[in-house]
């Protein structure tokens, strides 16, 4: 077993933060050790998302901590919100993943598309987890070109009618309501794509699990179907005005998905040195090898040049600048520091490894679907490659 | 219900101690790179006040500590927790006399007109067990030390100590002063909205009136490391040499 996690700074990070920020990230990283690793191995071979701890998670701020306490959310900046997404993917990617889009995919929309009326109706109870949300833009057929989408909706006299199907939806069978974005016009035009609040329990409206997962396996990954599904006029995201709209929702949850890398690569760089002064071959711990010490070495200047990334990330967010292809180049970062940790630190660990007790291959199975979720990293690349050269290879 | 609750600022159990302080006299810590946090023993205390306050719908939660500007973090801890406000009884260097940390607190307490305070049992980082029971010497108060379990009455209170081998159940009247054990209740985390409320809570900062100081540190060591151990052999054969060993050298059978 490692001894408890106090975290890796070999850059004096801990000073840049502010007190509120360390204080978050405390409560989050004590919630992690003592409520979430105890029972996720259990959930994550089991195939089952730990639902048992939505209310703590609640109860202590953890979704949606960055949108305003008048919607009875918690009015953090936004290091500390990306300190809680570190801390609950040191936990698991699955979990982290609950908390993402609850908080960035479902109450941001809601926040920044929403009217007042409907701020105030599912904000406070997303909040408090009496309300779990799903997030329904990737098609079976139009993952990295959502613009593409073939959901629909038609308004009629009395409101709208979706039809459609959407895959890979984080918390899909768990959800009470699902952000569904469909097109309003034609089915070329991605300019009239808008978000509905579809209650899940609607008619029509079905959310099938999605079987079979090696990865995120303590996760909620659901297929949706809706067949002729009527939701009022209101259930529209008045704000929400073409594909930019839920682009920005995935601009909020890939910058905490960057955060979250960080996490991941703490979790098994500490694990990894740990279990190397402890481990003895050849008669001395496996720490004094020099192609172990190479790994811990690349590891811990991985996680340092991450730390320093999204928090300089954090500040130009909260300062107002950041740029969606900024938040591209962490995520790309970030996302593949945490693969290489994971893989590195389930090598170093030899048979051992393998097994469920040690979290390395739990967060390498994890980190491939994080890799190709929220914008592939090839994606990203190809956003960055944009930026740089101004022209954009995708289109 | 008015209850103070005193803590103290201390490194975190984890921390891999390096001896230093006091300009290179070997007599305290090297702070460099530590993390500090609340007095574990004085998360029950803390907890303790909330659960009473909560149970009583009104009242007021008073933390005080005596410590440096440093140690105004340790009260924002409390005050995530749900305490109302705080007090910093301000010194440059905690004494290594208990008595005279509780002179100051005592000197704080007095006038507060408080029905009950709440400490932990010992701090971690001194282990010494003195302050909250010279607390209560001082203001003529009875004491409740160890307490693991409390049984609230209307200004009355049954407690119960873990002694040795058993368990002691007490009986005592409000006010008092009472030091919490490990078991008594499972202190919350502060929560989100906590930590952003405790910036706007007040902290009163004023110089403590420590009492002599009577009993100094000397020196500061770290336990000696432990030896490497010995294969005396494998086998059946090797037990007989295995329990001489044991009794000659150990010295355990």
């Amino acid at each position: 077993m490692a001894p408890r996690f106090t975290g890796v700074d070999f850059y004096g990070v801990e000073g840049l933060l502010g007190e509120d920020e360390r204080a978050v990230r405390d409560t989050v990283r004590d919630w992690v050790e003592e409520q979430l690793l105890p029972v996720i191995n259990e959930s994550y071979l089991e195939g089952r998302f730990p639902k048992q701890l939505v209310p703590q998670m609640a109860e202590l701020g953890f979704f949606g901590a960055n949108l305003p306490e008048e919607y009875g959310c918690a009015g953090l900046n936004n290091v500390a919100y990306g300190l809680i997404m570190q801390e609950l993917e040191r936990g698991d990617s699955g979990v982290r993943s609950f908390a993402s889009v609850q908080g960035a995919l479902v109450m941001y929309p809601i926040y920044a598309f929403g009217s007042e009326e409907q701020k105030q109706h599912y904000l406070p109870q997303l909040a408090s987890g009496e309300l779990i949300g799903c997030f329904g833009l990737t098609e079976p057929d139009f993952g990295s070109n959502p613009a593409g989408m073939i959901t629909t909706a038609r308004e009629t006299k009395d409101g709208w009618v979706l039809n459609g199907a959407k895959m890979w939806i984080t918390n899909g069978s768990t959800a009470d309501v699902a952000i569904i974005w469909a097109k309003t016009g034609d089915s070329k035009d991605p300019s009239s794509i808008r978000g509905f609040i579809v209650p899940t329990k609607s008619k029509g409206f079905t959310a099938k699990d999605q079987k079979g997962k090696l990865s995120l396996r303590a996760s909620d990954t659901s297929e949706l179907v809706l067949e002729n599904v009527q939701v009022p006029r209101d259930a529209l995201l008045p704000k929400s005005d073409g594909i930019k709209s839920p682009l920005m929702c995935l601009t909020q949850a890939r910058y905490g998905i960057a955060w979250g890398g960080v996490g991941a690569a703490m979790a098994c760089y500490h694990e990894a040195l740990s279990y190397a002064r402890q481990r003895v071959m050849f008669g001395k711990p496996i720490a004094s090898y020099q192609i172990q010490q190479e790994r811990l070495a690349d590891m811990l200047t991985g996680i340092t040049q991450g730390q320093l990334l999204v928090l300089q990330l954090g500040r130009l967010k909260d300062a107002g600048t950041m740029t969606p292809q900024q938040v591209s180049l962490a995520k790309r970062s970030n996302v593949n520091l945490a693969c290489e940790c994971a893989r590195e630190a389930r090598r170093l660990l030899g048979a051992n490894g393998i097994l469920i007790e040690y979290s390395a291959m739990r967060h390498m199975a994890n980190m491939e679907s994080v890799y190709t979720y929220e914008g592939t990293h090839d994606m990203h690349t190809l956003i960055l490659g944009e930026a740089i050269t101004g022209i954009a290879a995708y289109s | 219900m008015k209850i103070a609750v005193c803590v103290k600022r201390v490194p975190d159990t984890e921390t891999r101690i390096k001896i230093g302080g006091g300009g290179g006299s070997g007599t305290g810590i090297d702070e460099a790179g530590v993390k500090f946090i609340l007095n574990p023993y004085d998360e029950f205390a803390v907890e303790e006040a909330l659960q009473r306050k909560d149970k009583a719908g009104t009242g007021e939660i008073v933390v005080i500590t005596v410590g440096g500007d440093a140690a105004q973090e340790t009260i924002r801890t409390a005050l995530a927790m749900g305490a109302d406000r705080g007090v910093l009884l301000k010194a440059d260097a905690i004494p290594a006399d208990g008595l005279a940390v509780a002179k100051a607190l005592a000197a704080e307490l007095k006038a507060g007109g408080y029905d009950l305070i709440l400490c932990g049992k010992l701090a971690v980082d001194d282990a010494n067990h003195q302050v909250g029971v010279m607390v209560a010497e001082l203001l003529g108060l009875p004491c409740v030390s160890s307490a693991a379990k409390i049984e609230w009455g209307e200004g009355t209170a049954v407690a119960e100590r873990e002694v040795e081998g058993g368990i002691e159940v007490v009986a005592f009247a409000l006010p008092a002063v009472v030091t919490c054990e490990k078991g008594l209740n499972t202190p919350r985390y502060p929560a989100l909205k906590g930590i952003m409320a405790a910036k706007k809570k007040p902290i009163e900062v004023k110089p403590a009136q420590l009492g002599p100081a009577r009993v100094a540190v000397r020196s500061l060591t770290l336990p000696p490391e432990r030896k490497e151990g010995r294969i005396v052999g494998e086998g059946p054969a090797a037990v007989a040499e295995l329990v001489k060993l044991l009794q000659t050298e150990a010295k355990v059978l």
